[in-house]
């Protein structure tokens, strides 16, 4: 097995590293490149834990070949504050108490990113029909919406 | 912790050799051919990769072809849509032409898995899966979609009718072989369509039924010129339940040519119990269910609704 050369720009940097043909996107990020904001749920496709932005579409990073992004462009959650000052839709989730064990939020919070760069005032079955990949085992998803309704409002 | 993540989650990564990346149609083909059966076409990999990590399935080497030029396309062809083979979902969800001219499809598209899935995964992925389950290849089958394919000995082109052979398995031959287009007849003036599926819930929920309705209707005599009903997962294969379409044919749009029909796609349908999808008896009863409501919403949007009460 050979190694490959994969080129990407992650979070606004180019990145360059020598990878296995075997290794999936999340574990690039998590394992290699030790950005662990990307959680691991079901490693199937179906909790969306894993969500990273790949040009601006949220993905599923735990089944995705880490060659598949080569020349494209990521964001993970560690890519959207700037310097010490939080994405408003990070800011707002604390307003809103929409995060409790956490393991969700990231997640949610760069499909809410998505969603909002689209339509910068969503109503709330567009929130919900875009959150909908993603799964929280804790709050109800009220706090979430609300938060992502807030964001919205403040745009 | 390696321990326990073998344990919990089959395995973290993939095993394969070689990750390929062509560019051109003619360099996929021979990738394949030089692998002789060990290697496999991906696009989205979205099915693909859960398998191989489970190990339910081995390949040397993976052929990504989503690098191709000109193969995502969605385009009017006279009367036909055309959808290049690296066409997602989320592509045909939001498509205007496919909301238009094949409403059913779009709908279909737009709630198999979640938008993430949908983000990668393509609609000619999803029929070479071969699953019965198969939320786009029940509305293609009803719209009398064909299926392009390309191998190094040339092209041909299928009716999707044939194209299913078993759960899992395609007339894909996927050791040499490449889906590259789908195409189908836009609906037209008569016709009206529905897509009907029934889950556990709302979003990423696997189909417990799916049904897709095309009818054609004579709006002087009030008849049903031709219908084409599309079920699944309630065989092997996504099928068309043709007996029960035949006797629909210049049959009156009235509700006891809808309630023949639902008895009739009851004796043609097998559905298996399962522990994910309801037991059989459950979901031959919905069979009926979804033939008549299917019908009448399509007859409904074909511009013939059934008056009498259903």
């Amino acid at each position: 097995m050979k190694d490959l050369n994969l080129t990407f720009n992650l979070n606004g940097r180019e990145v360059s590293k020598k990878i296995s043909p075997n290794l999936l996107l999340v574990d690039l990020l998590r394992d290699v490149l030790n950005l662990k904001g990307t959680k691991v749920g079901c490693r199937e496709g179906e909790c969306g834990a894993c969500t990273v932005l790949v040009n601006g579409e949220p993905v599923n990073s735990c089944i995705l070949p880490a060659m598949k992004v080569a020349g494209q462009s990521v964001i993970t959650i560690e890519g959207l504050s700037k310097e010490d000052e939080l994405d408003p839709i990070q800011q707002a989730f604390i307003e809103e108490g929409a995060v409790q064990c956490g393991f969700c939020t990231p997640a949610m919070v760069l499909t809410a990113k998505a969603l909002l760069g689209k339509n910068p005032h969503p109503d709330e079955s567009q929130i919900r029909q875009s959150l909908s990949g993603v799964l929280c085992r804790c709050t109800g998803y009220r706090k979430i919406i609300k938060a992502v309704q807030k964001a919205s409002l403040d745009k | 912790m390696e321990g326990i993540f073998r344990d919990l989650h089959w395995g973290k990564g993939i095993s394969i050799q070689q990750y390929l990346q062509p560019l051109t149609l003619p360099e996929a083909l021979e990738m394949l051919a030089e692998y002789h059966g060990e290697a496999l076409i991906i696009a989205g990999g979205t099915d693909v990769i859960p398998l191989l990590r489970r190990g339910d399935l081995r390949v040397e080497a993976l052929i990504d072809i989503t690098r191709l030029p000109h193969m995502n396309y969605i385009e009017a062809d006279g009367e036909s849509v055309c959808l290049g083979g690296l066409v997602t979902h989320a592509q045909v969800c939001s498509s205007a032409l496919i909301q238009e001219r094949a409403g059913i499809l779009a709908e279909a598209a737009g709630v198999l898995g979640s938008p993430q899935i949908r983000n990668v995964a393509t609609v000619a992925g999803n029929l070479i899966s071969g699953q019965p389950a198969a939320d786009t290849s029940i509305p293609l089958l009803a719209l009398n979609a064909k299926v392009k394919i390309l191998s190094p000995a040339g092209e041909r082109e299928m009716p999707l009718t044939q194209f299913f052979l078993d759960q899992g398995r395609t007339a894909l031959d996927c050791s040499r072989e490449i889906l590259t287009q789908i195409r189908f007849p836009a609906l037209q003036k008569n016709q009206g369509g529905s897509f009907l599926r029934l889950s556990m819930r709302k979003a990423l929920a696997l189909p417990i039924l799916v049904s897709a309705t095309v009818v054609t209707i004579d709006p002087e005599k009030k008849t049903i010129k031709e219908a084409a009903i599309a079920l699944g997962p309630v065989a092997p294969t996504p099928f068309r339940v043709l007996k029960t379409e035949a006797r629909l044919r210049n049959s009156p749009i009235s509700k006891g040519s809808l309630e023949m029909a639902a008895e009739s796609a009851f004796a043609e349908s097998n559905p298996r119990s399962s522990l994910l999808r309801g037991s059989m008896e459950y979901r031959k009863a919905m069979v009926k269910v979804f033939i008549r409501r299917g019908l009448s919403r399509a007859l409904a949007n074909a511009g013939g609704a059934v008056t009498e009460e259903v």
